[in-house]
C-alpha cells in the first residue's frame, strides 16, 4: 500500500505541474484534453464502484453524467451564475434521481437489471431531447462558467484554474472511494457481489445497500458531469446515450475492472488511444475493437493479465 | 464516437514563403462527411478545394493551409473539433458547417476567440439578428429566405391549403416561419418530425387524410431522399402539388431520388444554368474536377473561398489582423457565382432567388431549370436587431 | 381511413422488429447470450443486399443472396468466437460483443466508405396499391406486412412442430441430457445462431429500401429489440411476437395520435414538446409497466399462459419459453 501511496502522489504532482509546463510551451490545448480525461477518470471510478465492487452491470450510468451538467445548464440559462447554488442543486437532483432509478431496478437481477437501467437512462435522454426550450436535441450553452466567487486567487473561470479544481475534485473522489472499499460498506457490497443469497440469509439487508452504492456511484458520476458541463460550457443528450453508457464500462474493463486506479488507468487508457489513433487514421475504431476482443478473448483463455484479477463468476 | 478526418492539405506554397508580409491563411474547414447527411458536406468540401486549387493553393495571395474535419452531425463533438481547428491548428477563418443545431454550439468557439466565422451554409436567424456578432458572416443566406420565397410562389399560385413538413431543428422552425411569412393562405397542419428520421409513413399518412393543395417539405439531405420515394410509393393523388426547396432538390440528392423529383417545382438562388462567367468557370472546373455537377453547396463553398480570397487580397495580405480582415470581407468585392451580390448592415447576404423546376438537361441529367424570379434584392427579416455593425 | 393506414404502418414495423428480435431472444434464451452485434448483423444484410442487387441487377436474387449470406457469416462468426463466451458472464459477453460493433462498423466503412448505398424499391413494388374506398398504401409496405407473417408462421412450425424445434427448445432446458440423448448440441448452437443472423439480416435487408443502407443502422434498432426480448419473455418466440406487436405498435401509434390526444387536453405550447417525449418513451414506459407486474417478461418459463383457456393456440407450456431459469448475478 504504500508504494502505492508514493506512486499516486508522484503522480498527483506531475498533473499538477503539467499545466505550467503545457503554458511554457504554448500547448494550452492539451490542458482541455487532460481535464477531460479526469472527469471521464471521475465517471468510470463511480462506475468502477458500481460494477466492479458492486456487481451490478448498468448499462444507464452516463444517465447521471447528463442530469449533472443539465441541471447546471439550466439554472444557468435561468441567470444561476453562482457554483455554490448550481453545483449542490445539481448534486441533489442527481441523488434523487439515482435513488429513484436505484429503487426501480434493484428489484431486478442479471440481464433485467442491465435492460431496466438503459431503458430508464433511455427515457432521460429522450426526455431531454424533446424540451426544446432547453435546446432539445441540439444542446444547452452556457455563457461563462459558473463562478465560485473566489476568482481573485483562484479563477477557476478560466483554463487552468479549472484544471487544478477538476484535480483537486478527482483526488477527493479517489480518496473517498479508496476509504470506502476496504470500510464495513465496502467488505459487505463485495460479499454481496460473491454470493448474494448468503449475505441475505445471514441478516445483511441487501437491497438497501446496493441502493446506497448505486446513489453513491449517481452521485460521482453527477459531479463529473457537473465538471464536463463546466468545461465544455455545453451540454447535449448524447452525452447519456447508452453507447455513452458502453464507452464508461470498456473504461472501467480496460483499466482493470474491480481494481482501485481502474477509472483512472481506464479513461486515461481509452481517451489517450482514441487521441493518437485519430491522429493517423480516421479509422481508429477498428484497432480499438480488435484490441478490445483481444483483450476479453485473452481473459476468457485465462491468461493473467495486467488488468483485472478480480475472479469472473461463472455461468451455466 | 470521435472521429476526426486531419487531412492537412498542405497546399504551400514554395518560393514566395521569403518574402516579408507573407502570413499563413489557415482555413478550418468543419463539415459533415459522415452518415446519412454526408452527402452534402462532401460538395461543400469539394467546391471550397475546387476554389482552393483555382487559386494555386494561394488564398488571397497567401501560402494558405486547409483543415477539412469531420463534425459527425454531433454537435457536442463538433464543439470539441472546433476547439481543436481553433486553438490547436489556430486557423484564422472557421467554415463549412451545413446545419444550424451544429453551427450554434460550434460557431461561438471560433467567434469568442476573436476569430471569423464566414458560413457557407446554415443562417440561424440569431446570428442574423439581436446575437449578431462582428466576427459572423454569411455568404450563403439566412435560414428563412428560400422558404420565404417558396412562400411567395405558394402565395403567387393562388394555393389554398397547404401542409409544411419540416425537421424539428433550429432551422426546421425557421423554415416553416419563413414560408408563412409570405403565405397568406391557410397552413393545414405542420408536421416536425426529428432530424435525421428516415421513415415517413406515419407523416404521409396524415398528409394523405387531409388533402391538402400543395405540401412544401423542407428536409435536408438524406431525409429529404426518403420522403420523396415514400411519398411516390404512396401514391399521393397528383392533386397535390410537391412544393420544395434547393435543400431536397439538387445535384446531392438528384443521384439518389431519380426520376421521383422530375417536374418538383424548388426555390433556390442558383443552379447550374446560371448565366454568368464565374459560375460556367465553376461548374466547368467542378465537372472537370470530379466528374459530376454541383450541387448549391459547392457553390457557396466555392463562393466561401473566393470571398476570403478577395478580403485577404484587399486587407494587403495580412490575415493575422482580425479588425482590417472583418472590414474587407464585410465590403465583399469578389464575383459570386450567382452573379449579383451583396453584404447587407448585419453581413448576411442581399440577392435574388428564383423559382426552379426539376428537368432533364441535353446529356440525361437531372438539373434545376430556372423558371422566374420570385424575390429581388431580398434581404433578411432580422437585420433591424442586429445592433453590432 | 386515417387510421386503416397507421394500424399497417404499425403492422409492418412490427413484423420486421419480429425478425430482428426473433433470432435475439433465441440465442440469449437458449444460449444465455448478450449479443450487442446483433444490429451489425442487421446492417450487414442491407449491405449485402444492396451489393448484390447492384452486382446482379435483380433484387430477388439480391434478397436471396443475402440470405444466404448471412447464414453463413452467422456460423463462421458462431464457430470461430461465440461458442466461446457462452460459458462467460454478462458482462464479457456485452464487452465482445461490443468491440464486435466497432470492428464491424469500420469495415463497412472501409470496404464502402461512409456515404449511404443506393438501394432502391424493386420497380414492381415502387407503387401503391388500393386498400379501401380511396385508400391507397405502399405496395412495397404491403409486401413487407405478407412476408413477415409468412416468416413468423414458419418460425413457429418449425420450432413448434418440428424435431429440430424440440431439440432447441429442450436444449436450452437441459443442455447435459440432450447431449447425453445423442443430438449434437455444438452444432445446433451453431444452427440457431445462423439463423438468428439471417433473420436479422432479412430485417435489415427487408427494411433497407425504405431507410437508408448505412453504417451504424443497426444500433437504433438493436435497443428496442432488447426491449422486446425483455417485455415478451427472454428465449419465447411467441413472447417476441406479441412484444414486437405491442412494441411496433405502441411507438407507431403513440407517434401517430399521442401529440393529438394531447392537443384535445392540453394547450399547443405544452403539447409540441411533451407529445413526441412521451411518444419515444411510450416503448420504455412499457417495458417498465410490464416488468413490474411479470417481472420475467409476458411468456417467461414457469408462468402459466398470459391468454385464457378460450384464446389458447395450443395448450403447451412448453412453447411459452424454455430460458434457463438463469441465477445470473
Amino acid at each position: 500500500m504504500k508504494r502505492g501511496v508514493i506512486a499516486a502522489l508522484l503522480v498527483g504532482f506531475g498533473l499538477a505541474a503539467l499545466p505550467v509546463l503545457l503554458a511554457a510551451a504554448g500547448q494550452e490545448f492539451y490542458l482541455g484534453l487532460l481535464t477531460r480525461v479526469m472527469i471521464y477518470a471521475l465517471a468510470a471510478t463511480s462506475l468502477n464502484l458500481l460494477l466492479g465492487y458492486g456487481g451490478m452491470v448498468s448499462f444507464g450510468h452516463a444517465a447521471f453524467l447528463g442530469i449533472g451538467g443539465y441541471v447546471v445548464a439550466i439554472a444557468a440559462q435561468h441567470g444561476v451564475g453562482s457554483a455554490w447554488v448550481a453545483w449542490p442543486l445539481a448534486l441533489s437532483v442527481v441523488a434523487l434521481m439515482g435513488a429513484v432509478m436505484g429503487a426501480i431496478s434493484l428489484r431486478t437481477q442479471g440481464v433485467h437489471f442491465l435492460m431496466i437501467t438503459l431503458a430508464l437512462s433511455q427515457m432521460f435522454y429522450y426526455a431531454f431531447v424533446s424540451l426544446r426550450s432547453y435546446g432539445g436535441d441540439d444542446g444547452l450553452s452556457m455563457t461563462r462558467r459558473s463562478s465560485f466567487g473566489w476568482e481573485a486567487w483562484w479563477p477557476t473561470v478560466g483554463d487552468m484554474g479549472f484544471y487544478y479544481l477538476a484535480l483537486v475534485l478527482l483526488a477527493l473522489a479517489l480518496l473517498l472511494v479508496h476509504r470506502l472499499i476496504p470500510s464495513r460498506f465496502g467488505s459487505v457490497l463485495v460479499g454481496v457481489r460473491e454470493n448474494e443469497a448468503r449475505m441475505s440469509t445471514i441478516g445483511f439487508p441487501v437491497y438497501r445497500y446496493k441502493l446506497v452504492a448505486f446513489v453513491i456511484a449517481a452521485v460521482l458520476c453527477g459531479l463529473a458531469g457537473v465538471l464536463n458541463v463546466e468545461l465544455n460550457r455545453f451540454v447535449s443528450p448524447s452525452v447519456m446515450h447508452w453507447s455513452q453508457s458502453g464507452m464508461l464500462m470498456v473504461m472501467v474493463i480496460i483499466g482493470g475492472l474491480g481494481r482501485p486506479w481502474a477509472g483512472v488507468v481506464g479513461a486515461a487508457a481509452f481517451l489517450g488511444l482514441e487521441e493518437v489513433l485519430s491522429h493517423y487514421t480516421e479509422r481508429w475504431q477498428l484497432p480499438l475493437g480488435i484490441l478490445l476482443l483481444s483483450l476479453v478473448l485473452a481473459r476468457v483463455a485465462g491468461w493473467k493479465l495486467p488488468g483485472g484479477s478480480r475472479k469472473e463468476p461463472q455461468h451455466v | 464516437m470521435k472521429r476526426i478526418t486531419r487531412w492537412a492539405l498542405s497546399l504551400m506554397a514554395c518560393a514566395s514563403l521569403a518574402t516579408a508580409g507573407a502570413t499563413e491563411l489557415r482555413i478550418g474547414v468543419m463539415t459533415t462527411l459522415s452518415g446519412a447527411q454526408a452527402v452534402s458536406g462532401v460538395d461543400m468540401r469539394d467546391g471550397i478545394e475546387l476554389a482552393v486549387k483555382q487559386l494555386s493553393g494561394k488564398v488571397g495571395g497567401q501560402p494558405t493551409r486547409l483543415i477539412v474535419a469531420d463534425d459527425q452531425f454531433n454537435p457536442g463533438a463538433a464543439k470539441q473539433i472546433a476547439e481543436r481547428l481553433v486553438k490547436k491548428d489556430k486557423v484564422q477563418v472557421l467554415t463549412g458547417i451545413i446545419y444550424s443545431n451544429i453551427l450554434l454550439a460550434a460557431a461561438p468557439v471560433a467567434l469568442e476567440n476573436g476569430n471569423i466565422y464566414l458560413s457557407s451554409n446554415a443562417g440561424p436567424s440569431q446570428y442574423a439578428g439581436a446575437q449578431c456578432d462582428s466576427g459572423f458572416f454569411s455568404v450563403s443566406w439566412q435560414n428563412d429566405a428560400v422558404h420565404e420565397a417558396a412562400g411567395k410562389y405558394a402565395q403567387d399560385k393562388d394555393y389554398k391549403r397547404v401542409i409544411l413538413v419540416a425537421p424539428n431543428y433550429p432551422a426546421g422552425r425557421d423554415a416553416t416561419t419563413g414560408f408563412k411569412r409570405f403565405f397568406k393562405g391557410e397552413v393545414v397542419e405542420e408536421l416536425y418530425p426529428k432530424l435525421g428520421q428516415l421513415d415517413f409513413a406515419v407523416e404521409i399518412a396524415r398528409l394523405r387524410e387531409q388533402k391538402p393543395d400543395a405540401v412544401y417539405f423542407f428536409l435536408p439531405g438524406g431525409m429529404g431522399i426518403n420522403f420523396t420515394k415514400q411519398y411516390r410509393a404512396a401514391g399521393i393523388p397528383d392533386k397535390t402539388s410537391l412544393l420544395t426547396s434547393q435543400f431536397s432538390a439538387d445535384q446531392d440528392t438528384f443521384a439518389a431520388s431519380g426520376d421521383a423529383m422530375i417536374g418538383v417545382y424548388n426555390t433556390g438562388h442558383w443552379s447550374t444554368d446560371t448565366d454568368n462567367a464565374p459560375s460556367r468557370e465553376f461548374v466547368a472546373g467542378f465537372e472537370k474536377a470530379y466528374g459530376r455537377l454541383p450541387s448549391f453547396y459547392a457553390s457557396q463553398g466555392y463562393d466561401a473561398i473566393m470571398m476570403i480570397d478577395a478580403a485577404v487580397r484587399a486587407a494587403g495580405g495580412n490575415a493575422d489582423d482580425p479588425v482590417a480582415l472583418r472590414k474587407a470581407l464585410a465590403e465583399s468585392k469578389f464575383k459570386s457565382v450567382r452573379g449579383k451580390f451583396s453584404l447587407g448592415p448585419n453581413r448576411f447576404p442581399v440577392q435574388d432567388f428564383f423559382v426552379r423546376v426539376v428537368s432533364r438537361d441535353s446529356k440525361g441529367r437531372l438539373y434545376n431549370k430556372t423558371e422566374s424570379l420570385v424575390l429581388s434584392n431580398h434581404a433578411d427579416a432580422y437585420g433591424a436587431a442586429c445592433t453590432q455593425k | 381511413m386515417l387510421w386503416i393506414e397507421q394500424l399497417l404502418n404499425g403492422l409492418q414495423y412490427s413484423l420486421m422488429l419480429f425478425l430482428f428480435a426473433a433470432g435475439l431472444t433465441l440465442v440469449f434464451g437458449i444460449m444465455n447470450l448478450v449479443n450487442l452485434a446483433h444490429g451489425s448483423l442487421y446492417m450487414l444484410g442491407a449491405y449485402a443486399a444492396a451489393a448484390l442487387t447492384t452486382y446482379s441487377g435483380s433484387y430477388v436474387m439480391g434478397l436471396l443472396g443475402a440470405l444466404l449470406f448471412m447464414g453463413a457469416f452467422g456460423a463462421v462468426l458462431e464457430i470461430v468466437l461465440i461458442r466461446r463466451l457462452y460459458r462467460q458472464d454478462h458482462l464479457t459477453q456485452v464487452l465482445a460483443t461490443f468491440a464486435l460493433i466497432l470492428i464491424f462498423n469500420e469495415s463497412v466503412r472501409i470496404v464502402w466508405g461512409v456515404q449511404p448505398l443506393p438501394y432502391d424499391m424493386p420497380a414492381a413494388l415502387s407503387g401503391s396499391v388500393p386498400i379501401v374506398g380511396d385508400l391507397r398504401y405502399s405496395a412495397y409496405r404491403l409486401a413487407l406486412i405478407v412476408a413477415g407473417v409468412v416468416v413468423a408462421l414458419l418460425l413457429y412450425w418449425m420450432v413448434a412442430r418440428t424435431r429440430v424445434g424440440m431439440w432447441v427448445r429442450a436444449g436450452a432446458s437441459n443442455r447435459e441430457m440432450v447431449q447425453m440423448m445423442g443430438v449434437n448440441v455444438r452444432w445446433l448452437f451453431t444452427a440457431i445462431f445462423a439463423l438468428g443472423a439471417a433473420l436479422s439480416g432479412l430485417a435489415g435487408a427487408a427494411l433497407a429500401p425504405l431507410m437508408s443502407v448505412q453504417v451504424g443502422m443497426g444500433e437504433e434498432v438493436l435497443i428496442l429489440a432488447f426491449v422486446i426480448v425483455v417485455v415478451g419473455g427472454v428465449g419465447s418466440v411467441r413472447g417476441a411476437f406479441i412484444a414486437a406487436l405491442l412494441v411496433g405498435m405502441v411507438d407507431s401509434l403513440g407517434r401517430a395520435w399521442l401529440p393529438g390526444l394531447l392537443g384535445t387536453v392540453l394547450p399547443p405550447a405544452i403539447v409540441s414538446d411533451l407529445g413526441p417525449a412521451l411518444a419515444s418513451m411510450s416503448v420504455y414506459l412499457l417495458m417498465i409497466v410490464v416488468l413490474a407486474f411479470r417481472p420475467m417478461g409476458l411468456f417467461s418459463p414457469g408462468a402459466t399462459s398470459l391468454w385464457p383457456k378460450w384464446l389458447r393456440v395450443r395448450p403447451s407450456p412448453m412453447l411459452a419459453g424454455s430460458a434457463p431459469g438463469s441465477a445470473s448475478s
